[in-house]
């Protein structure tokens, strides 16, 4: 398994657009596509013309700083900005080929599935959060649930330490515990797309290795979105990173080519921390 | 120049002060004095005939009150029945659903609802239960209490379940579950002991409850059968005892209201306690 | 493998057909839910309703003259309701002159000068008070207050102040003062529990700018903060007042149930609750029962207005600290 120091010398060959701003990489597949995603809230637009393409079995990182909408546009992905009163979005969003805005959306939620920035784990046991997602999405065969549950803690790097507890309630378990229990949670409906929306915010360095060395793992199974206000971060993990600035995406390409070399004056500013 | 503080100043502040303090006690004492007045006088009345026999024809002493203890569960039965159901899920529509708007109204009309005196709501009974079917019932009890539960469930529930926070909701429909997925399988659960606790309080409140009862339910002697015949309750044999002139009506009466009361406070003393210790007090 | 069939099962349950859809459940949970909110509604309206429906008899036959005629004659057929509602009123007025002072002083000492771990539970204590039942305040009235008032408080009266018309006549136990006494009881603790709340959510840079200037903790208080909350202070008034009116079992038990006019507080007297109480079961005769009823609906009315004024103090306090 690759770490992500090895990942650096094993890229593909990018193919940047400059008037769409997307990132397409040949022979690959994108997963989701965006063009043109507009985002108010009441009058206020909040995102302006997004376009990109989220590969396949990559991660992708979102950048920025406060308030530039990297976390706006990461919800709108799922369409959990629905749930806010007064919003509006416009323009195209395609998960493979499929319209997401024309999908039912506890289906698109399924198949998008999303890890918050603090960990939300429901007060309920272990087991009882791993399976959540299975039962409310029609699955209750005991020995499937129990299967997918320890399937689920094993790819979160979790199950170890919690096999033994698996009754206890979630809310016995470590800020980093929590966290992983949430991608449990999320992996268990077996996402196409894993949204992460800056997952190691509330979490010590040795927690947020952890979980940066299972997304790395994970991208073989699903593709990731990540946000993350950190730069290292950022650099460390992702295939492909996109840097937002008010409401706008400024570039997104080969992480490579992002920090050492970034094609836009506004990037270049952000990643050598000339501002923000 | 030098300002002092005069001397005036100082001792009208400590006066004050300690004047609060004394009212203070004057109405905690009052409770003390309640509790302790029903201990000493009810516990002496108290015995195992309470609770077991029906109560005496007048002029004869003796007997008890086990056909109200019945009757009270009974009508409170009812009006849980009725009260709860439609309060908890209005409260649920407050808390999930309804636009800013249409809550404020209906805050407002279960406000209104609220305030409606008791014996009103008796009134209301009588005219919706008791006039149709030509006679007193435990029914009509129990529908009178039940209005009377609305309000304090409504309220309990939107409380508790606003109380949850919003990334419980967001965890769960970010896995796919849909609205109604959230609320009954993850923000209910979250909020039940706070959700229980009130209705707790709501039961202790009406349980107490008589002057809806006196045209209502009215009475009974007797075992009462069913649903649909008047029925004897606990707080309204206190008070046609209270106000008999037999001096053994009167000692069962304290008995009654001691058990009355304890019931009442054990029950609110609980739910309190565990409300307080709960996720909502954080948000105080 | 077993990965698959969960995302295949899954993907089976999302052919959005009307069974899948109502097994979600949203549909049928928001009109669940809205059915039992309009449904409050529905209880709202039947209860002025049927208030209204059937004192229509009475309406029709006293109009505006049952509010001021005296005479309540349930064999010669004529209703007027003057004597409760001067009964109630006057209940009333002795229970807010005696709770509102002990109130409010509560309310201070614990919002400001009790630790909140001593303020808190007295607090709770007292809120014990306002669940104890009517009926159970009527019998300590009966049996334990009558007796008191009738050996210390009425000699004390009447030897201090018997050339006033207040505390003229015998005294029998039964009584508007007794009554008003127990009511007072009965709302003090609503005073506190509000006034309390209302005094807690003034700005604490409010007091710290009056203590910065060299004021006494009770100069503070009754200078700036009693003020700024003094339109909460007076909601929790009109609550307790609200309750006062529609208190039913404890005023029937000690009032004396006559109705009478008198300028006395020591005559017996009635209330509109405890006419209501006492003689609604055996009212015959549509004419008797329609005036009950429509004693009813005047009190209702009445609870009404007074909460509503209530409410708007409260929440215009509330605002006000808010902004603040």
């Amino acid at each position: 398994m690759a770490s992500p120091q090895q990942q650096q010398t094993i890229r593909e060959n990018v193919t940047v657009t400059a008037e769409t701003s997307t990132a397409r990489v040949p022979g690959a597949k994108c997963k989701l596509t965006a063009r043109n995603i507009n985002f108010y809230y009441g009058a206020f637009q909040a995102l302006h013309g997004i376009s990109l393409d989220v590969p396949t079995h990559r991660i992708t990182a979102f950048i920025g700083p406060s308030g530039c909408g990297k976390s706006t546009f990461l919800r709108t992905m799922n369409r959990m900005n629905e749930a806010l009163r007064n919003t509006r979005v416009e323009g195209e969003l395609h998960l493979d080929e499929a319209d997401i805005f024309s999908m039912d959306v506890t289906d698109v939620r399924r198949r998008v599935g999303m890890v918050f920035q603090k960990s939300n784990p429901f007060p309920k046991s272990i087991f009882d959060n791993v399976a959540y997602g299975l039962r409310v999405n029609g699955i209750s065969r005991k020995s499937v649930v129990e299967e997918a549950v320890e399937r689920s803690l094993e790819h979160a790097a979790l199950w170890t330490e919690v096999k033994d507890k698996l009754h206890k309630p979630a809310s016995a378990l470590s800020g980093g515990q929590q966290q992983r229990l949430c991608i449990a949670r999320a992996l268990a409906v077996e996402p196409e797309v894993l949204l992460l929306d800056e997952p190691c915010s509330a979490l010590d360095p040795i927690a947020t290795r952890k979980i940066e060395e299972l997304l790395f793992q994970l991208k073989e199974m699903t593709t990731i979105v990540i946000v993350t206000h950190n730069m290292q971060q950022a650099a460390r993990l992702a295939d492909f990173t996109g840097f937002f600035l008010l409401g706008k995406l400024i570039e997104i390409d080969d992480t490579r080519k992002i920090f050492q070399n970034p094609g836009k004056r506004e990037t270049e500013d952000y990643v050598t921390g000339r501002f923000g | 120049m030098t300002m002092e503080i005069s001397p005036v100043r100082k001792v009208v502040n400590s006066a004050m002060l300690s004047l609060s303090g004394i009212c203070t006690l004057l109405v905690i004492g009052v409770l003390f004095f309640i509790l302790g007045y029903l201990f000493v006088h009810g516990l002496r009345s108290l015995n195992l005939d309470f609770f077991t026999k029906l109560p005496k024809p007048s002029g004869e002493t003796g007997g008890g009150m086990a056909n109200a203890i019945v009757g009270s569960g009974k009508i409170l039965m009812v009006a849980t029945s009725i009260g709860v159901p439609i309060g908890f899920l209005a409260g649920i529509f407050l808390a999930e659903y309804s636009g800013k708007t249409f809550a404020f109204v209906i805050r407002y009309i279960v406000d209104l609802l609220n305030g409606v005196p008791s014996i009103v709501i008796g009134i209301v009974a009588y005219a919706l239960v008791v006039r149709p079917m030509r006679h007193f019932s435990a029914l009509a009890g129990g529908v009178a209490l039940g209005i009377m539960m609305i309000p304090i469930a409504v309220r309990t529930t939107e409380e508790f379940l606003r109380s949850v926070s919003n990334s419980m909701r967001e965890g769960a429909m970010a896995l796919g579950a849909t609205k109604a997925q959230t609320i009954f399988t993850v923000v209910v659960p979250a909020a039940m002991s706070g959700l229980i606790s009130g209705m707790m309080l709501n039961l202790a409140r009406v349980a107490g409850e008589t002057a809806p009862l006196l045209f209502t339910a009215l009475g009974n002697m007797f075992w009462s059968k069913g649903w649909l015949q008047p029925i004897a309750t606990l707080p309204v044999m206190i008070y046609n005892y209270a106000i008999a002139p037999e001096e053994d009506l009167h000692q069962q009466a304290w008995a009654a209201g001691f058990v009355l009361l304890m019931l009442v406070l054990v029950v609110n003393i609980t739910a309190r306690t565990i409300i307080a210790r709960g996720p909502a007090s954080a948000r105080r | 493998m077993a990965s698959s069939t969960i995302a295949s099962s899954v993907r089976h349950r999302t052919n959005k057909g009307l069974l899948a859809r109502l097994r979600g459940g949203d549909e049928i949970s928001y009109l669940v839910t809205l059915i039992c909110a309009v449904a409050i509604f529905v209880v709202v309206t039947l209860i002025v309703l049927e208030l209204w429906k059937n004192s229509q008899p009475a309406i029709k036959a006293f109009g505006w003259s049952f509010l001021t005629t005296t005479r309540w004659d349930p064999n010669g057929g004529k209703f007027g309701a003057l004597p409760f509602v001067y009964g109630t009123c006057v209940t009333s007025a002795i229970a807010l002159l005696i709770a509102v002072p002990l109130g409010v002083a509560s309310a201070v000492f614990l919002a400001e000068m009790a630790p909140p771990k001593l303020s808190n539970l007295l607090t709770f204590l007292i809120e014990l008070l306002a669940a104890v039942p009517s009926v159970i305040y009527g019998l300590l009235g009966i049996f334990v207050l009558l007796p008191l008032i009738r050996s210390y408080l009425v000699p004390a009266l009447k030897g201090g102040f018997g050339y006033l018309p207040l505390f003229q006549g015998s005294f029998y136990g039964v009584s508007f003062l007794s009554a008003g006494l127990v009511l007072s009881v009965m709302i003090v603790p609503f005073i506190v529990s509000v006034s309390r709340e209302v005094l807690l959510a003034v700005p604490t840079e409010q007091r710290e700018a009056a203590l910065a200037l060299g004021a006494t903790k009770w100069e503070t208080t009754w200078d700036i903060v009693l003020p700024y909350a003094s339109t909460g202070i007076f909601g929790s008034v009109f609550l307790a007042l609200a309750r006062a009116l529609g208190e039913t079992m404890a005023v029937t038990m000690v009032i004396g149930n006559t109705p009478k006019i008198t300028a006395s507080l020591l005559s017996p007297g009635y209330s509109i609750a405890a006419v209501i109480a006492n003689e609604f079961a055996e009212a015959s005769g549509d004419l008797y029962v329609s005036s009950l009823i429509l004693a009813g609906l005047v009190l209702f009315g009445l609870t009404i207005v007074i909460n509503a004024l209530a409410r708007i103090l409260i929440l215009t306090t509330a605002r006000r600290a808010a902004t603040a």
